[in-house]
């Protein structure tokens, strides 16, 4: 019996690749977000220091994630 | 392109009539603002002294001011008309607006840190004080993709994906409720509703990131005049 053909699924694999793109900064974007709550809960007064922090934290590792959604745009 | 011109021209009336209600203030010695001075005051104010004087201090943060107010409200006018209802999409969701915008940035912190270092800044940042002489084969590379090259596209590109992604997002909410609604047999006819309640719920998650977007985006330039302005890296 032949077994190599029972799921098949069409399309591009690189399509899987810009959705693990998304991982990365995901968990990296948590990360930051979950330490600064952290920090304001330990320093309530450096909130809005920190929370600018934050943001750039944010922007920084949010770029991979959307080099990821860019690259079909580029490569297509 | 007709909706860059609307908001350009949008942008430019406010503000004319911004300058033209704190001259009159001033004139008058009037203490109590009105309520449209007071809310330019509001905005005008949350550039200047919550983004370039926290970063850059009262003297560098005035001298950068007009680009740093500039980029900041063309973004945010140019985001919000990814949410106006027939104007749909955001300016910024094409890549040249940004892309410009991002190469304004580009030219000013290398003028910032070139006026103030001369060619110290190119070797400031291209090799950094205090690594050991063997590793600048390795850090002045990744210096000059990172400060030269990547900077600004990230810049660019971070602005038009998340503009884009917003677009997308509102697409298949409101193209699955007309799906739902006019195609849709019997009971999911109320999937309609659903998804319907998505898009206005998205709509006003994109007010948030018109907003965020455009505080980002000054921001970073900010930082990044701030970086060549340092003296050490």
């Amino acid at each position: 019996m032949d077994v190599s053909n029972i799921a098949a699924v069409s399309g591009n694999i690189a399509v899987i690749g810009y959705g693990l793109a998304a991982v990365g900064p995901g968990i990296g974007v948590g990360l930051v977000v979950s330490k600064t709550i952290e920090s304001i809960a330990r320093q309530p007064e450096l909130a809005a220091k920190l929370q600018v922090t934050m943001w750039l934290g944010i922007a920084f590792t949010e770029a991979l994630a959307l080099i990821g959604l860019a690259t079909p745009f580029i490569f297509a | 392109m007709m909706i860059r011109l609307l908001v350009t021209a949008l942008l430019l009336v406010v503000f004319f009539l911004w300058s033209g209600t704190f001259k009159k203030a001033y004139k008058n010695k009037q203490y109590v603002p009105s309520r449209f001075q007071l809310m330019g005051e509001i905005s005008l104010n949350f550039v200047r002294k919550s983004i370039a004087h926290e970063q850059l201090g009262e003297k560098d943060g005035d001298r950068f001011l007009p680009l740093l107010t500039t980029i900041f409200f063309i973004v945010l006018g140019m985001n919000v008309t990814g949410i106006i209802p027939s104007l749909n999409i955001a300016s910024t969701a094409l890549i040249g607006l940004p892309f410009v915008l991002a190469i304004a940035a580009y030219f000013t912190f290398i003028y910032a840190g070139v006026k103030k270092h001369g060619v110290g800044f190119f070797k400031n940042s291209l090799f950094p004080a205090g690594v050991p002489a063997a590793f600048y084969i390795l850090v002045t590379p990744i210096e000059l993709l990172s400060t030269f090259i990547l900077r600004p596209i990230t810049l660019a590109l971070r602005l038009t994906m998340n503009m884009i992604a917003g677009h997308l997002l509102l697409v298949l909410c409101f193209s699955a409720t007309s799906f739902f609604l006019f195609n849709a047999e019997g009971f999911f006819k109320a999937f309609g509703a659903g998804t319907f309640l998505f898009g206005f719920v998205f709509t006003l998650f994109e007010m948030l990131v018109a907003f965020l977007q455009a505080y980002v985006f000054t921001l970073l330039t900010t930082v990044y005049i701030q970086l060549a302005l340092s003296d050490e890296h």
